[in-house]
């Protein structure tokens, strides 16, 4: 009796578990097409989610704990209730086994309870989820006394078992029906997330890290009148391919990004777990953000958002406000913390790119720069040749079209600033100095189209991009080495879509080169205590942060580690085209990245990409020192004269 | 603003040179005109350009601020545009024409708009910032309230009644950012127009542009009235004129001069 009444309420709320998911996934299924390995993606599922998801959650071990007890007794008992119900039967090891299972449970729901009662971290949503351990206590408590009773031989009055059931069966629907908008829709969702993801190249499965943005195909001018709606950018919910959606509905609303992003700590308009969540309740028809209980985008309340699946996201009443928008810095934070492996700036990337090509509605100084970049090919409209001004005493040597050389110096466009050229110079006495053979392009460098890309101009991007590559195809080296994390990034990344593929090295990991082969002597070590900040260009984009810390060891400085540093570093705010997006907050973004070095109490920060230079140095008041990493070698391997 | 009011509006549109590049792209002053035609949101707009069809690509940057489509009045390479813009806009009949107040290629002699409005017989104002339809309550047919710029950012009211020229002043609202897909889409009609060739654009010698160096000066203290004097007083006759010296007369004379300066010990 107990055991049928038991396993009948389970296969029930099970099947309609089922049968809400399945009507949820019409939601993301609206999505336009894309292409997915269906097969190798369930295959490699598990390997995902013990890896690669595991990696990320277990960065804070208490939830990681939790999370084991909770979702382990809570499958492990559904099994052996559907299997009690649907085979075997009831029978007292069984039922002592389930004890066990929900004993375990019920201890990750208790851990589950203490986060949400007593230590109530900030970055959690409510509503729905303040239910979630009330839920979790009343299904594992209720079945565990039922299953304990039914194992010692059924000493329970009947009716209090069926009580004790009847309860347990409320919280499981309350648990189960989430898959439709509660908590355990990540369960689902997640889980093909991870099988049908976008960007399967991220996994430990593929190379571990996939950060380019995927081109755009733009159809030839004379079809440019019946192109298809997303082909320039999302305009809509449905504009997004199928398994973007489903991404989006992946999230789980734990506020790792919110803790991460750069921008929300600086209180600018943007909370990347409110972003995704404007996403999915813009996938209904009648869309509001009124049923989320987290924290707002700063300075933005909640409740007055509405759109729908077909309706345009980006608007002053529309679901994602522009200001939203144009504040990320793409500095890759929360997807770096995202446990449901969420592509939060490939959304915001997209978003921007209809935006840009289809509105022309960019804010701030961005429209200027774009204009001027695409009249000039540098960001500032100025001649190119100008930009070796700094270097008219260096007799830089210039590679022509068929030459050849060991090593290219790529400069970038921050040759055209005063700060810059500075660090500039640094690295081009040090290679002098290490007796490399090196070269630079000359009037043919163009802009990298960096800035452009992100701001969404796909189209200006394509064209540098290709110009650069006949540039750059047309010469012989052995490997480009750039102090630009985000040039880096894009040759390194970006241009092999468009045929160009090199070598690709950041002055840092040159540097450290030179120093370990002998070619530089370090003279006078720093002596002084620095911190390291990570351009997240050069860390998060590209993995690379030991080559920064391991040159700044061996010129003898005393390092100190900022709380946010290496792949988990905070973004100094000059990413993404924000500083001409200009999206005013409480604070500036460099100025709560400053406070994180004054935390530790360093004398100097080491920057290692222009922007962050830039970024950093503009910080008004008394601060640590800003040195770029080349200028702090310069002086460290001084030869006496 | 009603629509009888501004009903039928033109716009001039010219292929800008950027002054570094020397790439083709949308005139400044051109593309903020077609700002202005658009924020009026007329009945009807035109944008008609004249010149050449090999030209016609760059008019695109146009296209991208929202046009659908935009006249192209084919002519010879070097022919006066004039007659030909004269002609069409007979024909269309526009209360309001506008346009940049200079074009950044060719003769760049910002004479264009007076020679249309003498051949239309149509009143101009130069240098207008903003534009809209009279708002008093008997607003009549084709009256028009302006505001143009005159020059130390002073700005003057006007009224004008009739078919009007108005060319646009740099301080006038920026215009819309070029966006790619509009750009791409919008339609480039070619209309078959005759010219003449410009006589006097084919005499002149092509030269580039180069900045007058400017005479640097280290400012002096002295009273408030010495200063205001050196701000404001035209000085002549100071200085050393060297025609043709040899290169060693001439940077001496520099050098003393930047000694005189107080830049160099």
């Amino acid at each position: 009796m107990i055991a049928t009444a038991l396993t009948t309420v389970v296969l029930a709320v099970l099947a309609i578990g089922a049968a809400l998911a399945a009507w949820q996934s019409r939601r993301w299924l609206a999505g336009r097409p894309a292409t997915v390995g269906v097969v190798t993606g369930l295959r490699a599922l598990p390997g995902r989610y013990l890896v690669d998801v595991h990696h990320v959650v277990g960065r804070t071990p208490f939830n990681a704990r939790f999370h084991a007890l909770v979702a382990g007794g809570f499958l492990a008992a559904l099994v052996l209730l559907v299997a009690m119900g649907v085979a075997i039967g009831g029978s007292r090891i069984l039922w002592l086994l389930l004890a066990l299972v929900l004993a375990i449970m019920l201890a990750g729901a208790l851990m589950v309870r203490h986060r949400r009662r007593v230590l109530r971290p900030r970055e959690l949503s409510q509503g729905r989820f303040a239910r979630l351990p009330l839920s979790l206590l009343g299904f594992s408590g209720c079945l565990l006394l039922v299953a304990l009773d039914q194992s010692l031989g059924g000493v329970m009055p009947e009716a209090l078992a069926l009580v004790l059931i009847a309860v347990a069966g409320a919280a499981m629907a309350d648990l189960v029906w989430g898959v439709w908008k509660g908590p355990l829709k990540h369960a689902v969702h997640g889980a093909l997330h991870l099988a049908f993801h976008p960007r399967p190249a991220r996994f430990h499965d593929g190379k571990g890290r996939d950060t380019g943005l995927k081109p755009l195909t733009f159809a030839p001018a004379e079809d440019a009148r019946t192109a298809e709606p997303g082909s320039l950018g999302v305009e809509r919910p449905v504009d997004f391919a199928w398994n973007r959606l489903l991404g989006f509905d992946a999230c789980v609303q734990c506020g790792r990004c919110e803790t991460a992003c750069p921008a929300y700590a600086a209180g600018l308009p943007l909370n990347p777990k409110k972003l995704v969540q404007d996403l999915v309740a813009a996938m209904d028809s009648q869309a509001s953000d009124a049923a989320y209980a987290g924290n707002p985008h700063p300075g933005r309340g909640v409740g007055k958002a509405h759109g729908g699946a077909a309706l345009p996201l980006i608007g002053h009443d529309a679901m994602i406000h522009p200001d939203t928008l144009w504040s990320c810095t793409t500095c890759r934070a929360c997807v770096q913390e995202c446990p449901m492996m969420i592509e939060h700036v490939d959304a915001v990337v997209d978003l921007r790119r209809f935006q840009t090509l289809e509105l022309g509605a960019i804010p701030g100084k961005a429209a200027v720069m774009l204009e001027e970049l695409r009249a000039t090919d540098n960001p500032g409209g100025r001649a190119l040749a100008r930009r070796w001004d700094w270097a008219a005493d260096l007799s830089l040597p210039r590679l022509p079209a068929g030459g050849s050389c060991d090593t290219l110096l790529w400069v970038g466009d921050g040759a055209f600033d005063l700060r810059v050229q500075r660090s500039l110079r640094a690295l081009v006495l040090l290679l002098r100095r290490a007796g490399m053979d090196f070269a630079v392009l000359g009037e043919e460098e163009l802009d990298c189209g960096d800035v452009a890309r992100r701001l969404g101009d796909e189209a200006t991007f394509q064209s540098l991009a290709t110009r650069n590559i006949a540039t750059l195809n047309a010469r012989r080296f052995t490997r480009i080495v750039t102090a630009d994390p985000h040039a880096l990034h894009t040759l390194r990344n970006e241009y092999p879509a468009f045929g160009g593929s090199w070598t690709v090295v950041h002055h840092t990991a040159l540097l450290l080169e030179l120093i370990t082969t002998g070619a530089l002597t370090v003279t006078k070590p720093v002596g002084r205590s620095v911190t390291f900040h990570d351009p997240c260009y050069l860390g998060r984009y590209n993995g690379e942060i030991e080559a920064p810390r391991a040159l700044l060891d061996a010129i003898g400085v005393e390092r100190r580690e900022m709380l946010r540093s290496g792949l988990r570093s905070s973004c100094c705010g000059g990413g993404g085209g924000a500083p001409l997006t200009d999206v005013s907050g409480e604070r500036r973004i460099p100025d709560v990245r400053m406070e994180h070095v004054r935390e530790t109490g360093a004398a100097m920060v080491a920057v290692a990409c222009p922007n962050c230079a830039l970024m950093l140095e503009g910080v008004v008041g008394p601060r640590p020192e800003v040195a770029e990493i080349a200028e702090l070698v310069l002086a460290a391997t001084e030869t006496a004269r | 603003m009603t629509d009888a009011a501004m009903g039928n509006v033109a716009v001039l549109l010219s292929i800008g040179r950027h002054p570094v590049s020397g790439r083709s792209r949308r005139a400044a002053t051109d593309a903020q005109a077609l700002e202005m035609a658009l924020a009026l949101r007329p009945r009807r707009l035109t944008a008609i350009h004249a010149g050449p069809a090999a030209d016609a690509e760059a008019l695109r940057a146009y296209l991208g601020m929202g046009l659908e489509r935009l006249t192209l009045l084919v002519l010879p390479e070097g022919a006066d545009p004039v007659e030909a813009l004269i002609t069409h806009l007979r024909h269309l009949a526009p209360s309001l024409v506008l346009t940049g107040r200079q074009a950044e290629d060719g003769e760049s002699s910002g004479m264009l708009p007076y020679l249309i409005a003498r051949g239309l017989d149509a009143a101009i104002v130069p240098d207008v910032v903003r534009i809209g339809p009279a708002d008093t309550p008997d607003a009549t047919y084709g009256k028009a309230d302006l505001v143009q710029a005159l020059p130390r950012g002073q700005r003057r009211a006007l009224t004008v009644t009739g078919r009007l020229i108005a060319t646009v002043h740099p301080s006038a609202p920026p215009a819309r950012a070029s966006a790619f897909g509009p750009a791409r889409r919008g339609v480039i009609e070619p209309v078959a127009a005759q010219a003449a060739a410009d006589l006097f654009l084919s005499d002149c010698e092509h030269r580039p542009w180069r900045p007058k160096p400017k005479l640097m000066r280290v400012k002096r203290g002295g009273s408030a009235l010495d200063r205001l004097k050196a701000a404001t007083e035209s000085k002549s006759g100071k200085g050393q004129l060297l025609i043709n010296p040899t290169a060693e007369a001439g940077a001496l004379a520099i050098y003393d001069n930047l000694v005189e300066q107080g830049i160099l010990p």
